[in-house]
């Protein structure tokens, strides 16, 4: 049923197009439209804003020279006149935006399907329309006539067709001006429009982070149940042989294409733990000393400094690591008869430690400080000691606010990409030994991602399943991290 | 309260329990300082280490050639157009120059290594006096050109001459004529400008930034654009204007987790969406500076509504006490009121932005791209990416370079971080 819907929207649509193609075809044919065609989007979206602001000074002017008592400032009759003028131009442009190559691209098509190619066109039909695009785009490599001859009418096509849209576009801004023009009375609400229109914005802005959200979700799922058709989701999720190099060709040695995760998801947590183990001991005792014992002004200096710890981009700690930690490591080992690998594990995981120190100290102070000081005053007029007081009061009162600190930290750890790319190596090995290379899902979708790669191999698709359950990961650990954070700060507050 | 110890009255066991608790409490107060020093000190290591490895590659030694401009050499056929002077053979001019200054080299692999001191570029620099001034054809000209990375590093002291020759890349006989170049003043050490105008390039020595620092303001441009007015706008809609229900509430837990998904997952986005679905071009900012915006579109939003909140409610009272209406009130005083704040924590976003690299490389903005862009649809690179793809590099001359490279971005960093607080600090107001 699918594919007789498609073909009958398929024959309609180009019924029509040809019908107004015909019509456009003999203007543009005719003489100097030469560097009309060449205009570029951008260039006509400039067209619409000079519109626009003719637009809005002639609003301004006319009320202003209005006698009787008017509604609104005369700015905000010109901003009416403006937007009227401006959208319904943005609006076709954007439509033809999205529809304009695919409408194109069928029709194209279908101009080659009438030639003898068509058994072929019929085995790589999507190979095809990338052939004729580019052929269009003046870089083609197969010079087969009827390509050609497609590619040639594909050109043609978007270029009468972007001269439909420039009029349709232009056309219809001079409407709306027009209607613009004809409410534009001293009675008219144009304030009252104009901000309904600006709040509408902000309303479209606020939601762009639950976009966001969808998109990362949506392309993340779609891409890996792509990639779920090729490989099952239990060889990807237990599997223990991580290798993607696909083969080639059928018969080739050593190049299986496994799958399994295991060993990216072991080196995750390897490198992750090593990090915490950095990250957490240091970052509480600092936050301990800047949050008790400290004198406001050590603290006032010691904070920011530390900050500048999770300011650093991690490219360069990556560097460090892989240029300066690393080889420091080896060579340790090596003069203490242990065989630590160049590219460690642990190198990676002791350098995003330092990184994400202040990520656990920063929130852990703050919700020290935030502990009532009767608490404290409390414990030490029963005569415990300081680190007393703070062993068995501050901590055991700030602790939700301390987990929750840990648990953004690990979902860093976890996420963090050019520490691991650049320090912790390629080879997917389920070891547990911190001296040897390990790597990561982070380090995994990297290097399946650069260099160019045909966009639904199992191989690119692989990427975005890594992606999936990292997101995931991260997602379930910053949830709990939040959580826990806004039922502490619900306690005091 | 210690001479209190001699009183017999009280058993030896709490004293010894006392002073154990009072070490207890010195262990204890010493680890936390112990934890600030160890960070503190991981964070004067980094520095350190940076420019212990980068200083050296702000400057470059040059080489003073007299080379005589041959017109049987550049234009045999006395054309003078530009396109015969530009494909002239200017090495050969060059090496005969650096030839005559040793009469005695003679021999074809010794006269190799001699050459091999003469960076690639200088025959490029040549190119240039010629095509600039066409009528000096015939006489000489004294240029200044890089030498090798290789002999760079030696006359920097950065390679050892006691490691055996076959384990380093320049050799003894280079080292002789090297000296003697140094000693006759031929060689001199000045400052790097090549870091600073060229683009990419193989050759270290002829390798600069300033590609991938005009890419990186495209970039920032591009994420500044676009993410200041849509947060700005976010945040106004979120506290100001939205009641309180569940959709403002799934915009809040939006917002919120958007802030610490990882980067990466990002840039998987703006793969599958910008560029499979959209088509937009690869390796252009534009297409970085939508997924950067992205990116620092929540840190923008929060920031806004903090700086939107500390706006005490007398200031929207009294504008719509004297009949604004409530977005003239918010438009006219409470945002501008508000704009110190947003600036300082859209700098700070931006700062983030500007050390982003691992989104940018699952786009795909890791070509190797020689030419310094021009608009923001050109291919580029930016500085982590380029910090990135120098620090992998083989050559030993590339590793002082990426640390002199990220040293351009930390100052880039401090820069823009010390607007924010002279910002914060210049206008902070207490209502």
């Amino acid at each position: 049923m699918g594919t007789l819907f498609c073909d009958r929207v398929r024959a309609i649509a180009g019924v029509v197009f040809q019908v107004v193609l015909g019509i456009v075809k003999d203007a543009v044919r005719q003489g100097s439209t030469r560097l009309f065609m060449r205009m570029h989007v951008l260039m006509l979206i400039a067209v619409l804003v000079l519109v626009s602001v003719f637009a809005f000074g002639i609003g301004h002017s006319r009320a202003e020279a209005m006698t009787c008592p008017r509604h609104s400032l005369p700015q905000y009759h010109g901003q009416c006149a403006a937007l009227a003028t401006f959208l319904p131009g943005l609006v076709v442009v954007a439509l033809w935006g999205a529809l304009e190559s695919p409408f194109a691209l069928i029709l194209a098509l279908d101009r080659l399907a009438e030639t003898p190619l068509s058994p072929l066109a019929a085995a790589e039909g999507h190979f095809l329309t990338a052939e004729i695009q580019a052929l269009a785009a003046g870089h083609g490599s197969r010079k087969d006539p009827a390509l050609m001859m497609a590619a040639q009418h594909y050109a043609e096509l978007r270029q009468t067709g972007f001269v439909l849209m420039a009029v349709l576009a232009v056309g219809a801004s001079l409407g709306g001006w027009a209607l613009a023009w004809r409410r534009l009375t001293p009675a008219c609400r144009a304030r009252n429009s104009i901000e309904h229109a600006l709040k509408i914005f902000m309303i479209l802005c606020a939601t762009l982070a639950v976009l966001t959200t969808v998109g990362i979700v949506v392309s993340l799922v779609f891409e890996s149940w792509r990639f779920f058709n090729h490989v099952s989701l239990m060889d990807f999720l237990f599997g223990l042989e991580w290798s993607p190099q696909m083969a080639i060709r059928a018969d080739q040695v050593g190049a299986s294409g496994a799958f399994g995760a295991v060993p990216l998801f072991a080196g995750t947590l390897l490198i992750a733990g090593i990090a915490m183990m950095v990250a957490v001991p240091v970052g509480l005792f600092t936050a301990i000393y800047t949050a008790e014992y400290a004198a406001p002004r050590f603290r006032a200096l010691v904070k920011p400094l530390l900050e500048i710890l999770a300011g650093i981009p991690t490219v360069v700690y990556g560097f460090f690591a892989a240029l300066t930690v690393a080889p420091f490591l080896r060579d340790t080992g090596a003069a203490l008869g242990v065989a630590i690998s160049s590219e460690s594990a642990l190198a990676a995981g002791g350098v995003m430690g330092i990184m994400i120190i202040p990520f656990v100290s920063s929130l852990a102070d703050d919700v020290m400080i935030a502990v009532p000081k009767a608490l404290r005053e409390g414990s030490l007029g029963l005569g415990a000691t300081r680190s007393e007081t703070i062993r068995h009061v501050v901590l055991p009162a700030a602790l939700p606010g301390i987990v929750g600190g840990i648990l953004l930290a690990a979902s860093r750890a976890i996420g963090e990409t050019m520490i691991v790319v650049m320090a912790a190596g390629l080879s997917a090995k389920l070891t547990a030994n911190p001296f040897t290379a390990v790597t990561t899902v982070t380090v995994q979708i990297v290097t399946l991602l650069v260099g160019d790669q045909e966009f639904d191999s199992p191989k690119t698709l692989a990427a975005f399943a890594l992606g999936l359950v990292l997101f995931v990961a991260t997602l379930f650990l910053n949830v709990i991290a939040l959580q826990v954070v806004r039922r502490y700060r619900q306690q005091y507050d | 309260m210690t001479d209190t110890k001699t009183s017999s009255l009280v058993p030896s066991a709490v004293y010894d329990r006392l002073r154990r608790r009072r070490a207890a409490e010195r262990r204890f107060r010493f680890y936390g300082l112990a934890a600030v020093g160890l960070a503190l000190m991981m964070l004067v290591f980094l520095f350190v280490s940076i420019v212990r490895q980068g200083y050296s590659a702000f400057t470059e030694h040059v080489i003073t050639l007299t080379v005589a401009l041959d017109p049987a050499v550049i234009d045999p056929e006395g054309r003078r157009n530009s396109q015969s002077l530009s494909s002239a053979d200017y090495q050969r001019l060059v090496r005969e120059s650096l030839a005559a200054l040793f009469p005695d080299v003679t021999e074809r692999a010794e006269r190799r290594l001699l050459f091999g001191l003469l960076s690639s570029g200088a025959s490029h620099r040549l190119r240039d006096v010629v095509m600039r001034e066409p009528a000096r054809i015939g006489t000489t000209v004294v240029i200044e050109t890089p030498l090798d990375d290789d002999a760079d590093r030696f006359l920097k002291g950065l390679v050892s001459p006691d490691v055996p020759e076959s384990e380093r890349r320049i050799k003894d006989r280079q080292i002789v004529w090297l000296k003697a170049l140094h000693a006759g003043g031929g060689i001199h050490n000045r400052f790097n400008t090549t870091l600073f105008t060229a683009g990419d390039s193989r050759e270290p020595e002829l390798a600069g930034i300033l590609g991938a620092v005009v890419g990186s303001f495209y970039l920032m441009l591009t994420t500044v654009v676009l993410s200041f007015p849509i947060g700005v706008a976010a945040a106004v809609y979120l506290e100001e204007f939205a009641p309180r229900n569940r959709f403002t509430d799934l915009i809040e837990v939006n917002i919120n987790n958007l802030a610490a998904v990882p980067s990466v997952v990002f840039g998987l986005l703006g793969l599958a969406i910008f560029l499979d679905f959209f088509g937009l071009p690869r390796s252009a900012s534009l297409v970085g500076g939508l997924v950067l915006s992205l990116i620092i579109l929540p840190t923008i939003i929060i920031a806004a509504r903090a700086a939107l909140k500390a706006v005490p409610p007398s200031i929207r009272e009294a504008a719509l006490g004297v009949g604004a209406s409530k977005m003239q009130s918010i438009l006219h005083h409470v945002l501008p009121l508000a704009v110190p704040g947003i600036m300082t924590g859209t700098i700070i976003g931006m700062a983030h932005a500007l050390g982003e690299s691992a989104p940018l490389l699952v786009i795909g903005m890791v070509a190797f791209i020689v030419d310094v862009p021009v608009t923001p649809l050109d291919p580029t690179t930016v500085l982590p990416v380029q910090i990135y793809l120098w620090a992998d590099s083989a050559e030993r001359a590339f590793v002082e370079r990426t640390a002199a490279a990220i040293m351009v971005l930390l100052i880039f960093l401090i820069a823009m971080n010390a607007l924010a607080v002279i910002i914060r600090k210049k206008f902070e107001r207490q209502w």
